[in-house]
């Protein structure tokens, strides 16, 4: 998997450069707009991490170039602008996902392995599995072994986004901007009430669970051998 | 002032003008007059008669104010009280202003006189002595002047007097202003107690900058309030770094510092941001981007986020939504403003309490209120807790930043609504009062 970062602050570039290469990803980085573009043109990459604010040309122009020349790798912009509509801004350009300055490094790496696995899934499938757990997603019902598992519209939101990354991190703010449209972090970790509630419907009298917490990074479902 | 001087002399012109003007015409009509009727004399009684006429009008006048002169064809005198015809050139229309000597005194008298030429060759002159005309029009142009000099003596003094009195009072304003400039902010400007436009503007500025004073002073805690919330969680932070480098041996240990470390800074990250919100929201340059909000589903949303949380904690959750109400906002703000009251509200009520999520319809517009049972907010505080870390000494262990109440209040800023906290009796209603919209 290759990586181009785009980010004129060095330091900043050089840590997510390690951070990426210890996940296993390869990186490269360029400094300037321009330079990215060039970059952009001559290879493919699986993903860009892009600076907003960048010297020569700005981080959105990059991706609208990049959108309206047919290149569709996805895109996660950093920015230090964290108002709402700097983020609808971000999206609206053709960026995929929006992160704002400072983040931690665990949060960027799940965004962009939602990102990397996005288009993978097949969008037309109607059922997803994680291990003995099914979800409908036509009749909206939820059995694991067999037997239904009784779910409020909101934790079949929830579930349906942790299933349709499993096996992969999910964070807090992921499922607040996703499963409730909150672009905002709460003070109280409200998130957590709703995971072990679900938790409780999911894994209780199992031997398996499936729901995991990833500390310091957020939550994961997938199958335990 | 030259406007004021420029039209007391213009209108003392006109009086003399018109005075004068109309004294010359007296005597002008006066000699016509005369010569009317002496030449209606001639013309009945022929030349004898005219000249006794002239004899008796002569002998009437005593104070020789009259001039009348009457010669033949070689102007040679007939009658009359002039010893002989004046030399003079002729003119248009007989009129002339001629400096006759008198008889007795040797006394030179000016003398408006016309002559005219009667059938058969005579010559008749007849005049008035103008000296005691000029001498009086002479009066009043004197005293006219005299008016036109205290006039424009008074109207300098007055004007002189009021323009230092002004420059007086805007230099007491100047002086005083530079030295407000110059950092004495208490300074004020001194009233003279005399209520004029001075004394207002100088209370005016002096309101103003009681306005000033008390916005830095508001500016000034804020930043003081910052540095000393956030110095707190640095302390604590710099604290367990260096203690881990002096006694951590293992990396366990070292993670779990470092873990924590974490854990503080990414709440300093939190208040920052929460700062950073409330500025925008009471910057309140997005208003252009208002959306038409959906209340109860904004409120029903937040409200499902939450219940949870209440359940979990032992409280009683009840959600009262009236259907139907719109405000024109930004949603994630609101939605914020109203996680924050719904925060709060969770985190302070008791176990086997009791928080209730209201949204109604009142006349003046949308209520959107969240109730607990909790300890409340005594009254006197209700103001200062919506102020930037302001928080009840007995809540300070309690985990949060003190910021929560001041982005409800610049969210409702924002929005135009009206922020109120009030008591449950027991425990906090807190109120977005939107305008109808």
């Amino acid at each position: 998997m290759k990586i181009l970062i785009v980010e004129d602050d060095l330091e900043a570039a050089a840590y997510l450069a390690k951070g990426l290469k210890e996940s296993g990803y390869q990186t490269e980085h360029v400094a300037d707009g321009k330079e990215a573009l060039y970059r952009i043109a001559a290879e493919t990459y699986d993903a860009l991490i892009v600076d907003r604010m960048l010297p020569g040309v700005d981080g959105l122009t990059i991706v609208k170039t990049m959108r309206s020349a047919g290149n569709a790798s996805p895109v996660l912009i950093l920015s230090a602008l964290g108002d709402v509509d700097d983020r609808v801004r971000g999206l609206k350009a053709g960026g995929d996902d929006y992160l704002t300055k400072p983040y931690a490094f665990a949060e960027l790496l799940a965004r962009l392995e939602a990102l990397l696995r996005r288009g993978k899934g097949d969008a037309q499938e109607t059922v997803l599995r994680v291990g003995d757990l099914e979800m409908d997603l036509v009749s909206r019902t939820v059995t694991r072994a067999g037997s239904a598992i009784d779910l409020k519209p909101k934790e079949f939101s929830l579930l349906e986004y942790l299933m349709r990354h499993a096996g992969h991190v999910v964070t807090r703010t992921m499922l607040l901007e996703n499963v409730w449209d909150y672009s905002f972090d709460p003070q109280t970790n409200v998130i957590d009430v709703h995971i072990s509630r679900l938790r409780q419907k999911l894994d209780k009298g199992f031997d398996r669970p499936l729901l995991h917490t990833i500390r310091g990074a957020g939550y994961s479902i997938r199958e335990t051998r | 002032m030259c406007v004021f001087g420029a039209s007391a002399a213009l209108l003392l012109w006109f009086i003399y003008a018109s005075t004068s003007g109309f004294m010359d015409q007296q005597t002008d009509e006066t000699i016509n007059a005369e010569i009317r009727g002496l030449s209606e004399q001639y013309a009945q009684q022929g030349l004898n008669g005219l000249v006794h006429v002239i004899q008796a009008r002569v002998a009437a006048d005593k104070s020789g104010s009259s001039v009348y002169l009457l010669t033949n064809w070689k102007f040679a005198p007939l009658a009359g009280n002039l010893p002989q015809w004046p030399s003079f050139s002729e003119t248009q229309d007989g009129w002339l202003t001629l400096n006759l000597e008198e008889p007795e005194s040797g006394r030179m008298r000016e003398t408006r006189v016309r002559y005219f030429l009667l059938p058969g060759n005579y010559h008749l002159l007849v005049g008035r002595d103008v000296t005691e005309r000029n001498k009086i029009q002479g009066m009043i142009m004197d005293s006219l002047g005299w008016a036109l000099f205290i006039t424009a003596a008074l109207g300098g003094a007055g004007g002189l007097l009021m323009s230092r009195r002004m420059l007086g009072g805007l230099d007491v304003i100047n002086k005083a202003s530079r030295e407000i400039m110059n950092g004495d902010l208490n300074r004020r400007i001194p009233l003279r107690g005399s209520g004029d436009e001075y004394d207002r503007l100088a209370a005016n500025l002096n309101a103003m900058l009681d306005q000033i004073v008390l916005l830095m002073n508001g500016v000034r805690q804020v930043s003081d309030n910052i540095a000393h919330d956030l110095r707190g969680p640095l302390n604590r932070i710099r604290g367990a770094l260096e203690l881990s480098l002096r006694t951590a041996k293992t990396p366990e240990e070292f993670r779990e510092i470092l873990e924590n470390a974490t854990v503080e800074i990414d709440k300093l990250l939190a208040t920052f941001n929460a700062l950073l919100t409330i500025a925008q929201a009471e910057a309140g340059s997005r208003r252009e981007d208002f959306r038409d909000v959906d209340l109860a589903l904004l409120a029903q949303e937040a409200a499902e986020l939450y219940e949870p949380l209440a359940e979990e904690k032992g409280i009683a959750f009840t959600v009262d939504l009236a259907p139907e109400l719109y405000v024109p906002g930004n949603g994630h703000l609101v939605a914020q403003a109203l996680a924050n009251l719904l925060d709060n509200a969770i985190k302070y009520t008791p176990s086997g309490g009791r928080v209730t999520v209201t949204l109604k319809k009142e006349p003046s517009g949308p209520v959107l209120s969240v109730s607990d049972t909790g300890p409340g907010i005594p009254e006197a505080f209700r103001e200062k807790a919506l102020e930037r870390f302001q928080r009840l000494e007995a809540s300070r262990n309690t985990p949060g930043s003190g910021l929560g109440l001041s982005l409800v209040a610049a969210v409702a800023k924002l929005h135009h609504a009206a922020i109120e906290l009030a008591d449950n009796e027991p425990g906090l209603r807190a109120s977005l009062r939107f305008k109808a919209a």
